[in-house]
């Protein structure tokens, strides 16, 4: 397996630059007209996970995506997948 | 280096597509039945894709020395109404015999539905009556780790289920760990956007281990690789995994699990 110090040669400069990438994007939401929606707020509250000292990070950011709501429907009132549980979703597990 | 591709969508590729597949080593291909980009508005429309997966790409692979194999269902997407899901289901019969056919995928959720649970179920019978592997798809982004948990409650219902027979793909971080401690095997599908990264894929392969888990490209008509599993391999070999593991994650445990079907004969 590669040391810390070889996965930082290796990808240090990828890491960083998608660590930039997501910074741009926040401006770039930020500097725009009109009004963000859930999946910013879902982003944002994302954020803080990355600096925790938890060994699953990843994981973390992807439970606080997803839709833990318990119900299911007959059917599907829409089709399609956004990246961030609807706030509805949101509120259901939160309630 | 020889490789086995277990999930791609071939119908939605082009011929110079098979020609980067059989120069990067691989030597065969499985394509599970999918939703092709748009609702098929009638049951002929998927008798004409299920002889595209049982007569045609296997002809379009063969003159690129790739042997293609499939996967028969009608996927989640278009299962949610369940008179049309089983009007098609009932033409999955007369092509599970033909010489190519693996069995029964990839079944499984789209938005999390019982209507989709019904016909998902449907099909697991069908598998269990014929004795056929499961290829099973898990749901997109933020429907991912509810539509597993369903699943995998779903499937503990089959008391005859041989859990060694049946593929939960598309895991990720938050839903790795559910799929493999229930006794399953599990797939990795190497997206450029969504689902996993090489990156990821290798750090799940380096905590979790190499046993009942696979990589795909899943490639198809939206923004993905053919060539991400070799690419993946090329990462792992740069991350100092040996030749043997590298072996075993992208042909030997898709052999092993693929071999389940005796058409399987790679």
């Amino acid at each position: 397996m590669p040391s810390k110090k070889d996965l930082l040669d290796l990808q240090f400069i990828d890491a960083r630059h998608m660590l930039i990438n997501l910074a741009a994007f926040l401006d770039r939401i930020d500097r725009h007209q009109g009004d963000d929606d859930y999946r910013y707020a879902a982003l944002k509250n994302a954020l803080p996970l990355l600096l925790t000292d938890r060994p699953d990070r990843a994981r973390a950011v992807l439970e606080s995506f997803s839709d833990h709501s318990l119900e299911v429907s007959d059917s599907a009132p829409f089709q399609g997948a956004f990246g961030a549980a609807l706030p509805e979703r949101k509120l259901m597990v939160e309630g | 280096m020889k490789y086995i591709e277990p999930h791609g969508h071939m119908v939605s590729r082009t011929t110079d597509d098979y020609e980067k597949l059989a120069l990067s080593g691989c030597e065969a291909i499985c394509e599970p039945a999918f939703w092709a980009g748009f609702d098929r508005s009638s049951a002929d429309g998927f008798y004409d894709y299920f002889r595209q997966l049982t007569e045609y790409e296997p002809k379009r692979a063969a003159k690129y020395g790739i042997k293609h194999y499939c996967w028969l269902c009608i996927n989640p997407k278009e299962a949610d109404d369940p008179g049309f899901a089983r009007e098609v289901m009932s033409l999955i019969p007369q092509f599970l015999d033909c010489p190519t056919v693996l069995g029964i995928g990839e079944i499984g959720l789209n938005k999390n539905t019982r209507n989709e649970l019904r016909i998902f179920e449907e099909h697991v019978q069908l598998a269990l009556d014929r004795d056929l592997p499961i290829l099973i798809h898990t749901p997109h982004l933020e429907d991912k780790l509810k539509g597993t948990r369903l699943i995998l409650d779903s499937l503990a219902s089959f008391s005859k289920l041989d859990r060694g027979k049946v593929i939960i793909d598309h895991v990720e971080e938050h839903t790795i760990s559910h799929v493999l401690d229930a006794g399953y095997w599990a797939g990795m599908t190497l997206y450029p956007e969504s689902k996993c990264t090489p990156h990821r894929a290798i750090d799940m392969l380096e905590i979790y281990g190499t046993d009942r888990l696979w990589m795909n490209s899943a490639c198809d008509w939206g923004h993905s690789d053919p060539l991400a599993v070799p690419k993946c391999a090329l990462e792992m070999k740069r991350r100092n995994h040996t030749p043997e593991d590298i072996e075993k994650i992208v042909y030997q445990n898709p052999r092993k699990f693929l071999s389940q079907s005796p058409r399987f004969t790679e």
